[in-house]
């Protein structure tokens, strides 16, 4: 395709943005002297400045050009990542499991492990989120290398290490507290860089309900069409989508997934930190007004053949990433395009920063802490937090060429939150729910759940096994595959949890005062007014759930 | 004696007004200068009005935050 030419304004536009990471980063520098504020910026953000942040850690480039490619594949069905696959969950970790991430003042999810169990399963726990971050931060760097040289023409190696040097520095300067400012500038970034795109495409077409009435009956509806697998374009029934992804993944992510927890984590109080994943469902649910919309109207261009609208043909494929890119090449003029650019980058750049500034903290207090240098000094930590930034930058960097030499290993990380954050959330819940859940039980449930899901994915993709038996259903894709084995991985770390657990050594109770509910004091925020609880936030948040997929079941 | 930090907020509105004059002082250059690569609906000058509402917003946070301080 011809690339998207830039003009004077929108290089400016660019600067800018560069410009004010950078100065961010080394302005905050002289706030952070030691390693709370460097980990968890001085634990000392409003429930806004988390709230957004820990929406921001999630909502990537990549996932925004994702996201609206399928929802040109899929239609409507893709906002169920954004409704059932993140709301509830969101709620549930605001309400039910903050106060104990919160109050046993952790600096990590491993942290919390092993406070609640034991050192092993903590660091298994960290080993694993370690590669997993890092191999993540890596996919980004690559992808948003591709998208630039793809659709700007700019350099690929140029792209990436001009991008991979700016996270280093302005992390390695500040830590997490830069990561959270880069991430907020990054959500205005999105709205007012990217939303024009979904304004102007409804305004061609003619308003929101002609979208809809130039849709296919199959790409409108969210819930209507999930009885049967065959009558979706995802080709999964209503039991994948709220089992696998409403439970096991979206759980297994919102709730364990430390690159969002740490920014609750660093809320100033508790009702910040609840309050912070309530904040971001409002958020959560706004944008498939982004997305979904950006992803119907390209559709609906493309049927148009008076349009002159097509996406781009790779190899004879279909690129549906290129929905984004090919709406700003249209509707934008010069300078709009610069902004637009700038939204895309942000959203590279933030999800980097943040996937670095968890991969730090995990391997500062989690492994290198915990099993390599017990008796460091908060000062030492403090440097091998900065250290750990720039290797893990590094380490991003050599996956991101690993992943441009062999673009395959992008279908095994598409998969990889199930391998690590389903079962997870199953040990997770158990631990935090049952008191007589013991170290030896969490320990061997984790390994078998990790394990079991890994095996799982490598037997689908070499067709050791069909993949129709592990989605229990005639047809299947490989979304209702990825969504049935966080299921299975789920349950297996459930079952052996519990069978362990059933026999081996308990903790006494005593010991897990602050860690299990049934065992610690509740906090019910008595003293404040009904409308400033978390409780009543959520049941907000929750009616709003439900009228929209109620609106557009 | 050491500066308070400034509010994320003031950071947040200082990039949006500088972001929003860029586009809407580039708008109105196009306005009078028609750009050659046109833009589907470029009749309705988007990035004049947008330029606009993303300086109004950035204004917004800026002087809101502009004597606050990150407690």
């Amino acid at each position: 395709m011809q690339t998207i030419h830039l003009g004077f304004s929108d290089w400016l536009i660019i600067a800018i943005y560069f410009g004010f990471v950078l100065g961010v980063g080394f302005y905050l520098k002289r706030y952070t002297k030691d390693e709370n504020d460097y980990f968890l910026a001085g634990r000392r953000n409003s429930s806004w400045v988390a709230g957004l942040a820990f929406l921001s850690a999630n909502l990537g480039a990549l996932e925004l050009l994702g996201m609206a490619g399928n929802t040109y594949q899929y239609g409507m069905y893709v906002a169920h990542f954004y409704w059932i696959g993140a709301i509830p969950a969101m709620l549930f970790l605001g309400i039910y499991m903050m106060p104990f991430y919160y109050s046993s003042r952790i600096n990590s999810i491993p942290g919390y492990l092993k406070l609640r169990f034991d050192e092993k399963t903590r660091v298994l726990n960290g080993i694993a989120f370690s590669i997993m971050t890092l191999l993540v931060s890596g996919i980004n760097l690559y992808a948003m290398a591709l998208v630039l040289h793809t659709f700007l023409g700019w350099n690929w190696d140029v792209s990436m290490w001009v991008s991979a040097a700016t996270v280093a520095l302005y992390v390695t300067l500040s830590g997490l507290l830069s990561a959270i400012f880069t991430e907020i500038m990054q959500f205005f970034l999105i709205w007012f860089g990217l939303f024009l795109v979904a304004i102007l495409g409804i305004i061609e077409i003619g308003g929101i309900d002609e979208i809809f009435k130039r849709v296919p009956d199959a790409y409108r509806a969210l819930w209507s069409t999930s009885g049967n697998p065959s009558d979706n374009g995802m080709l999964i029934s209503w039991s994948g989508i709220v089992l696998g992804l409403g439970f096991v993944l979206s759980f297994g992510y919102w709730t364990t997934d430390f690159l969002v927890v740490q920014r609750a984590l660093s809320a100033k109080d508790l009702r910040s930190a609840r309050m912070t994943p309530i904040t971001a469902s409002f958020f959560k649910m706004a944008v498939p007004f982004i997305v979904i919309l950006t992803g119907l109207i390209a559709l609906v261009l493309a049927k148009d053949p008076g349009s002159g609208f097509q996406l781009l043909q790779d190899g004879g494929q279909v690129n549906y990433d290129s929905t984004l890119p090919l709406l700003i090449a249209r509707y934008y003029p010069t300078g709009l395009i610069g902004l637009g650019v700038t939204a895309l980058l942000a959203g590279f750049m933030a999800g980097q920063a943040g996937n670095i500034s968890a991969f730090n903290t995990v391997w500062t207090y989690d492994i290198y802490h915990a099993v390599i240098n017990k008796k460091a000094s908060r000062g030492h930590l403090l440097t091998m937090g900065r250290i750990a930034t720039i290797a893990g930058i590094l380490i991003s960097v050599g996956t991101a060429y690993w992943a441009k030499s062999f673009p395959s290993i992008m279908d095994y990380m598409q998969a990889i939150f199930s391998w690590v954050n389903a079962p997870l959330f199953a040990t997770m819940l158990l631990g935090m729910f049952v008191w007589w859940i013991t170290p030896a039980g969490a320990f061997w449930g984790l390994l078998a759940g990790m394990s079991s899901s890994f095996t799982l994915f490598l037997a689908v993709k070499f067709n050791w096994i069909s993949r129709t038996a592990i989605t229990m259903s005639d047809v299947a894709s490989d979304m209702s595959a990825n969504f049935w084995r966080a299921w299975w991985a789920w349950l297996i770390c459930f079952v052996v949890t519990v069978a362990v657990s059933l026999v081996t050594a308990k903790k006494p109770k005593e010991e897990l005062v602050g860690l299990v509910k049934g065992l610690t004091e509740e906090s019910r925020d008595v003293d404040a007014a009904w409308y400033k609880r978390p409780g009543f936030f959520a049941a907000v948040s929750l009616i709003v759930f439900v009228a929209l997929n109620v609106y557009y079941w | 004696m050491e500066h308070e930090m400034k509010s994320i907020w003031y950071f947040v509105g200082l990039m949006l007004v500088a972001m929003g004059v860029v586009v809407f002082l580039s708008g109105i250059y196009y306005f009078f200068v028609p750009d050659r690569n046109s833009t589907v609906l470029g009749n309705l000058h988007p990035d004049i009005w947008w330029g606009a509402i993303i300086i109004l917003a950035g204004a917004l946070f800026f002087f809101t935050n502009k004597n606050r301080t990150r407690k």
